[in-house]
C-alpha cells in the first residue's frame, strides 16, 4: 500500500479525470442505492394503497434514473480506463528513460529479464490497481457503507438486529484472507520446485540421456508433482469453503430479516415493502464484501510491482556528467594514459580489478592487451570511453580527464567492438550504419570490406538488405563479428577499441582483417584485447596483464625473451615450444606476405 | 462462486503475447476444440463416481439457491394474507434449511472437485515429463529450452484453472440460469416475460462488447508485442546502445510505440470493462421493470407482493451467471488451445525403442568402428558425409576440423542421440543399433564444454551418473579429476549447494566437476570436448591433468583445440564440411602439408585447430 501511494506524483496530471470519475461513481452508487427504497415505495405506496398512479410515478423516475445512471456508469468507466492506461505509459516512459541514463555499473546489477519485468509488466500491475480503484474498489466499499446506512434509516430495529450478523461475516472474511497468503505461498514453492526439475531436464537432457537417469528424474518428478498436487489439493478445499461461507452468512441474514421483520409487520411495525427493501439492501452489502477480499490480492500484486518500479526509477546512475563538462576537441589527438588507475566493480570496497595501472598510448598506435580471463583487460578499456570511473587514478584522452568531458563528444571519437556481439533488429546495412545512420551506401561497403564482411554479405540472398533475424541467428558467430566490426570501423573513430571480438573469425580472415586496419586506423589508436598470442603478436605493443596489474610491455620478440608471464602463455599456446619452429617460420611467411 | 485467486503466480509473470493488461480474454483458440475437449475429458474418466457426485451436487446446490427466494416470496404473502406468526417461523425455518443444504452442497461440490481436478492434472504433467524424455534430441534441438519451459508451464496453469474452477462456473451459471428462468415462469408468467426483454439486451450487450473488446485486444496485442521487442533488444543490447550514442533514437523509438499501447489500451479496455458497469445497470433495469410491471399486475390481483420481493431476488442473482459465461467462455477457450499444444508434444513420436531382440552390453574393449556413416539434422542436408573410422581399444582418437565441421554431430551418433542415416558404427564388433539403448550410453562417458549441473550439493552433481556410490568414492573421483582442492575450498565442502545452472562456479570449476562425474561412471569409452576458452591458466593445467588421468586405458574421443592433446593423440581426424579429409598422427600430418599444416601453421590459434 504504502510502495503504491509513493508512486501517486504519476497520478497528478490526471487528477481532474480521476476526480471526475470517483464524483461519478458517487452518483452511481447513490442512484443505485436509491432503486430498494423505490421498490420499496411501489409496494407500500402503489400496491398496498392500490394506487396505481404511484406505481407509474416510481416506474418512470427509476427508469429515468437508470437510463442516467448508464450514462454515469459509462463516464465512470472510460475515465478510469484513461487515467489507468495513462499513469501505465508515463511509469513505462520514466523508466524507460531512466534506463537510459544508467551507466554500466548500474547495468552490471540488473538482468535484462529483470529489467523487461519492471517496465513490461509492473506498468500493468500498478495500471490495474489505478483503475480497479477508481471503480470497482471504491464502488464496493461505498455500496456496502451505503447500504449500512440504509438499513438503519429503513428500520432501526432490523438494522441492530444485523449488526452480530456483519462481525461474524467480517470475522469469516479475516480468517479467510489471512490463512490465504501462507498457504498460497507454500503452494507458489512446491510450484518452484516442479518447474525447476521440469526446466532441469529440459535444459540438461543431454546429460540426462547420455548417464541414463531418465528413470531417477522421472521419479524425482513424480515426487514434486505429488508434493504439489497434495498442496494444491489442500488449498482448494480451503478455498472451496470460502464462497459458500460468504453466501451462508448472507442468507441467514435474509432469513433473520424475513423471520424478524415479519413478525414485526404482524405486529404492524414495518411493511412488507420495507422487509423487501431490507433484503435488496443486505444483498447489496454481502457482495462487495466478496469482492473487497478480491481487492486485497490486487493491492498486494501492485505494491510489489511498485516497490519493482521504484527500485529503477531511484537508481542513481554511477557515472554522471559534471555540470562544467566540456567537449572533447575535435582536434584532439587520441593519445590516451592510464595514470595510476585502480578500479574496482564494487567501488572502493570490493577487490581491485585494475592496480596501479599506468600507461600511455601514443596516437596511430596499435597495442594488444593480453592475459587470461579475470586478468582485468576488458575493464581496462572500458575506462576510456568512461564507461565506468575509475576508483583511484586518472583516465586521460589528449592530456583531457575524461570525467571532465561531455560522455557524448568522447563517445563519437571512440568505436568500440564488444565481446558479446549483439546486432539489433533490421537490415545488415541498417546495423553497420547503426553508429552513423547518415552514412552513405558507400562508406557502409568500404566499412565492410575492411572488416572482410563485404564478400559473405553479398552472397547472402538480399545483400545488404538482408534481414538480421532475432538475435542474430541467420548468421554465424563468426559474420555477426565481422558485422560488429563493420559498425565501429564505420563511425571512423579516433580510438578504436576491439573486445576480444574475433574470436569466431577464422585465423586467415583475422589476419586480413588485421592488415585491413592498418590501412584504416593510420593516425588512429586501436586498443586490441586478446587471450590469444596469435592475435597479439602483430601489434606495435603488447601489454601482457596479470590479475589487474601490467606486468610487461614490448613486443612479440621483446616479450618473448623478457616476460615469463608471456613466455608461459605463449608455450600453452604454442605447444612447449615445440611449434617453436614452426611458429618462427610462420612469422617469416606472414612477413613476406606484407 | 468464488475464484480463488490462482492467477497471482500469473501477476508476476511477464506478459508475452497471449495476455494483455487488465483481465485481457486469451485470444488463441484450439484447431479442433471438440477432440481436444473429448481428450481432456478422459483425463477425468477414472473420476467418473466423483464427477457424478459433484454434478448431483451442483444441481443439488443450484436448486436450493433458487428455493431460498421462492420460500422467501411465499413467507411475505403468507404474512400478507394470515399474519400468522407460527407459519412464517415454519417457513424461516425451512429457508434456513434450504440455505444451509445448499451452501453446504456447494462446498462438497467445489471441494471434492479439488481432488478430482488436481489428479487429473498431476497425471498429465506426469505423462508429459514422461514423454519428454522419451523424445528424441531432434525434439529439443528445435525449440529454444526457455520457451518450451514457459509454453508448457501457462498451457498447464490455462488447463487448471479451466478443469478446476471454470467448468464449475460453467456448469453453475447455466444451470443457474435455467432454473431461474423455470422458476420464474413457475412463479409468474407475466413477470417472467419481462426477463424477455432484458435478456436479449443483455446478451446483446455482451456479444458487442465481446466483438470489439476482441478486436481492441488484437490491436492491443500487436502493440504490446512491438513494444515488448522494443524493449527487449533495446534492454538487451542498452551496452551498445550507450557505445553507439542511440539513447535518444531508442527513446524515440519506445516512447511512439508507448503510444500506440498507450491509445489502443484505452480503446480495448474501456469496451472490455464496460461489462461490469453496464450488466449492474441493466440488472437495475431488471428490477426496475420487475417493480413496474408487477406493481401494474398486482394491482391487477395477478400478482402477489411475495412474488415480487421473490423476483428482485431473482433478478439480482440472474446478472450474476450471465456476466460470468463470457468471462469462462474465454477462459475455457484459451485452456483447450493450451491443452492442444500439451497434446502436440504428447503425440510427438519418441526416440524408437530397443527392439524385443537387443543385446545387452555389459563391459566394452572399446573397440569402435563407423563404417560409411551419413547424417544429417534435416533430410537432404548431410552434416555428415560418408564418415569411416576406426578406434582401437585404449586409443585416443583426436578430432579437429573448424566449428560446424561436423566434430559434434559424430559425438552425437556415437551417443545414439541420433540414428545414422546411411552406414553404421559398431562398438566391440556389436552394431550399436542393436545394443540396448541405456547399456550403450552406461559405457560411454561423456564430458562436454558447457557442464550442465543439476540443482543439488557437488555431491549429488558428481555421483549423478553413478547414485549409489558412497562418499568416499566420490571423493576418490573428485581428487582423481584435481576437482577436490577446489572443491575443499567451498563454503560448505562437498555438501556446497549449487544454484540454479551452478552461476556460483567457474566455467573451469564446472568442467572439473564433469571429469570427476564421469571417472565416477568408470566408462569404457570417453567423449571429451576440450574447452576453449575463457578458463585461466592454473585451473587449465588442472583440467589437462584429469583428462589424462581419466583417458587412461579408455578409448577417447576427443574434440581437441590443445596442441598437446593433438600431438599425444594415438590418430588425429581432421574434419572439414562433415568429411574426414586427413587422417593421421600429429607427425605425419604435419609432414603431409595438407589442409591440417595449413591450419596449424597460418598461426595456431585455440578453436580452429
Amino acid at each position: 500500500m504504502e510502495q503504491v501511494l509513493k508512486l501517486l506524483p504519476f497520478l497528478k496530471p490526471y487528477w481532474k479525470k480521476a476526480l471526475l470519475s470517483l464524483v461519478l461513481l458517487f452518483i452511481v452508487v447513490a442512484m443505485d442505492l436509491a432503486i430498494p427504497r423505490l421498490v420499496q415505495r411501489i409496494i407500500d405506496q402503489g400496491i398496498a394503497r392500490q394506487d396505481l398512479r404511484v406505481v407509474w410515478q416510481t416506474f418512470l423516475v427509476m427508469l429515468g434514473l437508470s437510463a442516467l445512471n448508464t450514462l454515469f456508469a459509462v463516464g465512470n468507466n472510460n475515465l478510469s480506463v484513461q487515467v489507468g492506461e495513462g499513469v501505465a505509459r508515463d511509469l513505462r516512459r520514466a523508466l524507460f528513460r531512466r534506463v537510459q541514463t544508467l551507466s554500466f555499473g548500474n547495468l552490471d546489477r540488473l538482468q535484462t529479464g529483470q529489467l523487461m519485468v519492471r517496465l513490461a509488466n509492473d506498468p500493468n500491475v500498478v495500471q490495474r490497481v489505478v483503475q480497479v480503484t477508481l471503480r470497482i474498489g471504491t464502488r464496493a466499499p461505498l455500496m456496502m457503507i451505503g447500504s449500512i446506512i440504509l438499513m438503519f434509516r429503513t428500520d432501526l430495529r432490523l438494522a441492530l438486529g444485523m449488526v452480530p450478523l456483519l462481525v461474524v461475516t467480517s470475522g469469516v472474511i479475516a480468517f479467510f484472507v489471512l490463512r490465504m497468503e501462507p498457504l498460497f505461498l507454500t503452494m507458489q514453492q512446491k510450484l518452484d520446485r516442479l518447474n525447476n526439475v521440469l526446466q532441469e531436464n529440459i535444459a540438461g537432457v543431454r546429460v540426462v540421456k547420455a548417464f541414463v537417469q531418465a528413470s531417477r528424474e522421472a521419479e524425482r518428478f513424480e515426487r514434486v508433482n505429488e508434493e504439489f498436487t497434495q498442496r494444491n489439493i489442500r488449498v482448494m478445499e480451503f478455498m472451496a469453503t470460502m464462497g459458500p461461507s460468504l453466501s451462508l452468512c448472507m442468507n441467514i441474514g435474509i432469513v433473520a430479516v424475513v423471520w424478524a421483520g415479519g413478525l414485526q409487520a404482524i405486529r404492524g411495525q414495518v411493511t412488507t415493502g420495507q422487509i423487501a427493501a431490507f433484503v435488496n439492501y443486505l444483498q447489496s452489502t454481502m457482495g462487495p464484501l466478496m469482492i473487497m477480499v478480491n481487492l486485497a490480492n490486487v493491492w498486494a500484486a501492485a505494491s510489489a510491482s511498485a516497490k519493482r518500479i521504484r527500485e529503477v526509477l531511484e537508481m542513481e546512475p554511477e557515472v554522471r556528467e559534471a555540470p562544467d563538462a566540456s567537449p572533447l576537441p575535435p582536434t584532439a589527438q587520441p593519445r590516451i594514459v592510464f595514470d595510476r588507475v585502480t578500479f574496482s566493480y564494487n567501488g572502493t570496497v570490493g577487490t581491485p580489478v585494475l592496480q596501479d595501472v599506468n600507461l600511455a598510448i601514443e596516437p596511430g598506435e596499435t597495442v594488444a592487451i593480453l592475459g587470461t580471463t579475470g586478468a582485468g583487460k576488458s575493464t581496462l578499456v572500458q575506462l576510456v570511453p568512461r564507461f565506468y570511473d575509475p576508483s583511484e587514478g586518472r583516465v586521460l584522452v589528449d592530456g583531457l580527464d575524461v570525467r571532465r568531458l561531455q560522455q557524448d563528444s568522447l563517445l563519437a571519437r571512440v568505436g568500440i567492438v564488444p565481446q558479446e556481439t549483439v546486432l539489433f533488429s533490421g537490415t545488415i546495412r541498417d546495423n553497420i550504419r547503426y553508429g552513423r545512420p547518415e552514412a552513405t551506401d558507400e562508406e557502409v561497403v568500404a566499412a565492410a570490406k575492411a572488416a572482410q564482411a563485404h564478400d559473405f554479405i553479398v552472397q547472402l540472398p538480399h545483400g545488404y538488405d538482408t534481414h538480421v533475424e532475432e538475435r542474430g541467428v541467420n548468421l554465424s558467430g563468426g559474420q555477426k563479428q565481422r558485422i560488429a566490426i563493420a559498425r565501429a570501423l564505420l563511425t571512423r573513430p579516433a580510438i578504436l577499441i576491439l573486445d576480444d571480438c574475433t574470436s569466431s573469425v577464422d585465423v586467415e580472415t583475422e589476419a586480413r582483417i588485421q592488415e585491413a586496419l592498418r590501412e584504416w586506423m593510420k593516425d588512429r589508436t586501436c586498443l586490441m584485447v586478446t587471450q590469444r598470442v596469435s592475435t597479439a603478436r602483430n601489434a606495435d605493443r603488447i601489454i601482457v596483464m596479470d590479475r589487474g596489474r601490467v606486468v610487461a610491455v614490448g613486443t612479440h620478440q621483446e616479450l618473448l625473451r623478457s616476460s615469463p608471464i608471456y613466455q608461459e602463455i605463449y608455450a600453452s599456446q604454442m605447444g612447449n615450444g615445440l611449434l617453436e619452429e614452426d611458429s618462427r617460420n610462420d612469422e617469416a611467411r606472414l612477413q613476406s606476405r606484407r | 462462486m468464488m475464484r480463488p485467486g490462482f492467477s497471482r503466480a500469473g501477476e508476476f509473470r511477464p506478459r508475452g503475447l497471449r495476455g494483455g493488461p487488465g483481465h485481457a480474454p486469451q485470444l488463441d483458440r484450439a484447431r479442433d476444440p471438440r477432440r481436444t475437449f473429448l481428450r481432456l475429458l478422459r483425463y477425468l474418466a477414472p473420476y467418473r463416481l466423483a464427477l457424478t457426485l459433484v454434478f448431483l451436487l451442483i444441481l443439488l446446490s443450484t436448486f436450493l439457491g433458487l428455493a431460498g427466494p421462492y420460500l422467501m416470496g411465499r413467507a411475505i404473502d403468507g404474512l400478507i394474507a394470515t399474519r400468522d406468526g407460527a407459519a412464517l417461523a415454519r417457513m424461516a425455518l425451512w429457508m434456513v434449511a434450504v440455505f444451509v443444504l445448499g451452501n453446504v452442497a456447494d462446498a462438497l461440490s467445489a471441494w471434492r472437485m479439488a481432488g478430482v481436478s488436481q489428479r487429473a492434472l498431476q497425471r498429465m504433467r506426469r505423462e508429459l515429463f514422461t514423454h519428454l524424455q522419451s523424445l528424441s534430441l531432434r525434439f529439443f534441438d528445435s525449440r529454444p529450452a526457455g520457451e518450451l519451459m514457459s509454453r508448457l508451464t501457462n498451457d498447464i496453469e490455462a488447463i487448471n484453472q479451466a478443469v478446476s474452477q471454470n467448468a464449475i462456473g460453467l456448469l453453475g451459471s447455466a444451470l443457474s440460469l435455467v432454473g431461474i428462468v423455470a422458476a420464474m415462469f413457475v412463479l409468474n408468467h407475466w413477470l417472467a416475460l419481462a426477463s424477455a426483454v432484458v435478456v436479449p439486451i443483455m446478451l446483446g450487450f455482451t456479444n458487442w462488447i465481446a466483438r470489439s473488446t476482441r478486436k481492441g485486444f488484437r490491436e492491443l496485442q500487436k502493440h504490446l508485442g512491438e513494444m515488448n521487442s522494443i524493449l527487449e533488444e533495446t534492454l538487451s543490447g542498452l551496452r551498445i546502445l550507450k557505445a553507439f550514442r542511440r539513447s535518444q533514437a531508442a527513446v524515440h523509438a519506445f516512447e511512439e510505440e508507448n503510444e500506440e499501447v498507450y491509445r489502443a489500451g484505452v480503446y480495448a479496455n474501456s469496451h472490455a470493462l464496460l461489462l461490469m458497469p453496464l450488466t449492474n445497470q441493466l440488472g437495475n433495469l431488471f428490477v426496475i421493470a420487475i417493480a413496474g410491471l408487477g406493481g401494474w399486475l398486482a394491482l391487477r390481483h395477478l400478482t402477489t407482493v411475495g412474488t415480487i420481493v421473490a423476483f428482485i431476488s431473482y433478478a439480482r442473482a440472474f446478472i450474476n451467471p450471465l456476466r460470468q459465461l463470457s468471462n469462462i467462455y474465454n477462459a475455457i477457450q484459451g485452456a483447450l488451445a493450451g491443452a492442444e499444444r500439451v497434446f502436440e508434444i504428447l503425440d510427438t513420436p519418441p526416440e524408437p525403442p530397443d527392439a524385443p531382440d537387443a543385446l545387452p552390453l555389459e563391459t566394452v574393449r572399446g573397440e569402435v568402428r563407423f563404417e560409411g556413416v551419413t547424417f544429417g539434422y534435416l533430410p537432404g542436408r548431410p552434416v555428415i558425409r560418408n564418415v569411416s573410422l576406426e578406434a582401437r581399444p585404449g586409443q585416443t582418437v583426436a578430432l579437429v576440423g573448424p566449428t560446424g565441421a561436423g566434430k559434434t554431430t559424430l559425438v552425437n551418433l556415437l551417443m545414439r542421440f541420433y540414428e545414422p542415416d546411411a552406414g553404421r558404427i559398431v562398438i566391440d564388433g556389436k552394431e550399436i543399433r542393436r545394443v540396448r539403448k541405456d547399456d550403450l550410453r552406461r559405457q560411454l562417458g561423456m564430458v562436454l564444454q558447457d557442464t550442465f549441473l543439476f540443482s543439488g550439493t557437488v555431491m549429488d552433481n558428481i555421483r549423478y551418473g553413478r547414485p549409489e556410490a558412497s562418499d568416499e568414492e566420490v571423493i576418490r573421483a573428485a581428487q582423481l579429476a584435481e576437482a577436490d582442492p577446489f572443491i575443499r575450498q567451498l563454503p560448505q565442502g562437498y555438501q556446497t549447494p549449487l544454484s540454479e545452472r551452478a552461476s556460483n562456479l567457474s566455467q573451469g570449476q564446472r568442467q572439473l566437476l564433469a571429469i570427476a562425474r564421469a571417472i565416477l561412471t568408470d566408462p569404457g569409452i570417453l567423449i571429451l570436448d576440450e574447452a576453449t576458452s575463457n578458463v585461466d591458466t592454473r585451473t587449465e593445467a588442472r583440467i589437462q591433468r584429469g583428462l589424462l588421468r581419466l583417458m587412461r586405458g579408455r578409448t577417447s574421443f576427443v574434440i581437441a583445440h590443445r596442441l598437446n592433446t593433438i600431438r599425444d593423440a594415438d590418430q588425429v581426424l581432421v574434419i572439414r564440411d562433415g568429411e574426414i579429409v586427413e587422417r593421421g598422427t600429429y607427425r605425419e600430418l604435419m609432414a603431409r602439408k595438407g589442409f591440417y599444416y595449413r591450419l596449424a601453421m597460418t598461426q595456431f590459434k585455440g578453436e580452429t585447430i
